[in-house]
């Protein structure tokens, strides 16, 4: 802003500064002035913007297909309304409760289990001296956050096999006979999640870190004065400090508890263990493209995005209470 | 600790030096013990990370036999490339990888274009109206419309079966618009802007020669988040293709590796244990093969998608 008021040519000036005094008038007559003068910047936006209109919100009013029963000749408008109907179906549904628990069960166990082991490797990595052995360390946690899912699935089903597997060897070593892992419904949330963990933690470590790093380091060194022991520290210093980032990461997990990930649920799965492996997305799936039960899917993925909006905000809302910080002020 | 670390001569050194036992007896004995945790602690975490992966590997390199017996730990039994040779035999597979590299380098193209284009005009403070489209595409980040009317929009919209569909329906991510506006935000002053418009230069050519030079290292991290995530993903494939031709990379390993599928009636039982010793070695070496390309290029990127991460994070 200075620079303008500073650098004054005589004549072409004038019009510029009455444009920035107008910019800043807000409404439909800013809006004109605005697209007058960056019209090719607003040109740039159209096409991501249809983007987001066709594959984002069209989508969700596709979703009034709960409402209806969905015929493919008449199409998604056309089609007759049937009101709460595929709601209900569902609701009495044996198999609601079951995939409502499956879902819960796994999201929370995820977030429980990942959630301080992720705050943990980051203090300890941040306690260590720089080195060979932490950037080593480093490297290798995060690494397995670039493997796929499909590649990680594969090599968890390896691992676990009763006639190859690593950990039946093992077991047999000790007398043990071969377990099927993935063949037993109650071992299925313990690999989900441990897989999980094994993946992401060094991922999640990173985010940590920065955080540990934006700590005034005054802070550590007037605690070392007072005679702080490292524990000490940590509690006191470096938990604080990264409390913010905490909350932020744990009100995003617990808003996703409904949305917990089709993808790696549904390549763990087989007809063993699906009394507890089969989830709302996993069942959503083969409602709707299996099964071809277009309005019923459509209502089962409604009741799941508006039970993880309804959890997102009302986190979010209590942890801006208690500490102070959320996802939006 | 290490306050004189840039004066290199001998009494800086010995100052050093006594520097750094005055604080090792400073230090209290807890936090010696606290310490040996921390390192053990560390050490745990690396070698459950890392031994999978080496079984993996040296499995990989392995016999057959040795695969199917488990004699394989952390080193290769009778060393061996069949399960290499099997790979690469598999018509399938080498499909499904060119089918990847398409997918991965044009998708990324096209995000990497989508995003900036949309990412940069909301990252001005002149332009009126940018909170509300911000708004609009944080929402999507909270609440979708669902798997199927998604999928019904990428059928209506022709895409099915094709392989656009694996391409546009994912182009942009919000969490890669955000990390590009605050990017552009902080990285571009608004000085530059205004000096460069005295002087004539209109928006997109200030965008094209001045904002996407500076703003290069962002555009890297972006870029490969699009193209990690193209070259991992089988969902949008296993909805949206049917034609076995288009299958990319992911796709294709999860027929092999999880459903079984390695076709071919066999006659007698020896070759049906050669055969089944193959396939389970083939597994391995796949999930090396098919990892390699991502793992090779992480060492050299990691930082920046460290910073990338940071400014998203903590800025968004």
């Amino acid at each position: 802003m200075a620079t303008l008021t500073t650098v004054r040519p005589p004549a072409g000036e004038l019009p510029a500064r009455r444009r920035r005094r107008r910019r800043e008038r807000p409404g439909l007559k800013g809006l004109g002035r605005s697209l007058q003068r960056h019209w090719t910047l607003y040109l740039l936006m159209v096409v991501p913007l249809v983007w987001f209109a066709v594959f984002k919100y069209i989508p969700m009013s596709n979703a009034v297909l709960a409402f209806k029963n969905y015929n493919v000749i008449k199409g998604i408008w056309g089609s007759p309304w049937v009101g709460w109907q595929n709601f209900e179906l569902f609701f009495h549904n044996p198999v609601f409760w079951t995939l409502v628990k499956n879902t819960f069960l796994l999201s929370v166990y995820t977030v429980a289990a990942s959630f301080p082991l992720a705050i943990i490797l980051a203090l300890a990595l941040n306690e260590a001296r720089t080195g060979l052995f932490k950037r080593t360390v480093q490297m290798v946690t995060y690494a397995p956050y670039f493997i796929s899912t499909v590649v990680v699935v594969s090599m968890t089903i390896l691992v676990l096999s009763p006639r190859l597997g690593i950990i039946n060897e093992g077991l047999g070593f000790f007398g043990v006979p071969a377990i099927d892992f993935l063949g037993d419904p109650d071992y299925f949330r313990h690999i989900y999640v441990w897989s999980d963990v094994w993946q992401t933690t060094g991922y999640s470590a990173v985010i940590y870190l920065a955080a540990l790093s934006g700590i005034d380091p005054a802070l550590h060194e007037s605690a070392k004065v007072d005679g702080a022991s490292r524990l000490q520290r940590i509690r006191h210093v470096d938990l604080p400090g990264i409390m913010p980032t905490a909350v932020v990461i744990l009100v995003l997990a617990v808003g996703n508890i409904m949305a917990i990930g089709f993808e790696k649920a549904f390549l763990l799965q087989n007809p063993l263990n699906l009394s507890q492996s089969e989830i709302i997305s996993t069942y959503v799936y083969k409602t709707g493209l299996l099964n071809a039960d277009f309005s019923m899917a459509t209502a089962i993925g409604l009741f799941n995005s508006v039970i993880n909006l309804a959890l997102l905000l009302v986190v979010n809302a209590l942890a801006k209470r208690i500490t102070g910080n959320g996802l939006w002020s | 600790m290490t306050a004189q670390a840039e004066t290199p001569t001998l009494p800086g050194k010995r100052a050093e030096r006594r520097a750094a036992r005055t604080q090792r007896i400073r230090e209290p004995r807890t936090d010696r013990l606290f310490m040996v945790c921390v390192y053990l602690l560390l050490t745990v975490f690396l070698a459950v990370v890392l031994l999978p992966l080496l079984y993996i590997l040296a499995s990989s390199f392995s016999s057959p036999q040795a695969v199917s017996s488990g004699r394989v730990l952390l080193w290769p039994v009778d060393f061996s490339l069949r399960g290499y040779h099997a790979v690469f035999a598999n018509p399938q597979i080498i499909q499904g990888y060119l089918n990847s590299l398409f997918y991965t380098v044009a998708g990324t193209i096209v995000s990497v274009t989508m995003t900036v284009a949309i990412a940069y005009p909301m990252s001005r403070r002149t332009l009126v109206g940018r909170n509300v489209v911000m708004t609009l595409i944080l929402f999507t980040m909270l609440f979708t419309g669902g798997l199927i009317p998604t999928y019904l929009v990428v059928q209506s919209v022709g895409l099915l079966d094709t392989r656009w569909a694996l391409i546009i329906p994912q182009a942009i991510g919000v969490w890669q618009v955000i990390i590009a506006r605050s990017y552009f935000r902080t990285a571009i002053p608004e000085e530059l802007v205004e000096a460069s418009q005295l002087d004539g230069c209109g928006d997109l050519r200030f965008l094209w020669s001045v904002v996407i030079p500076l703003a290069k290292p962002m555009i890297a991290v972006v870029a490969l988040m699009y193209a990690i995530m193209q070259w991992n993903s089988y969902f949008d494939a296993l909805i949206y293709l049917k034609n076995p031709d288009l299958f990319p990379l992911q796709l294709v390993l999860r027929n092999i590796l999880i459903l079984n599928t390695t076709g071919g009636g066999a006659v007698d039982a020896s070759v049906v244990i050669q055969r089944q010793q193959l396939a389970d070695l083939l597994k391995y070496s796949l999930i090396v093969v098919a990892s390699v390309p991502v793992l090779l290029i992480y060492p050299f990127v990691a930082r920046y998608f460290t910073k990338g991460i940071l400014i998203g994070a903590v800025k968004g």
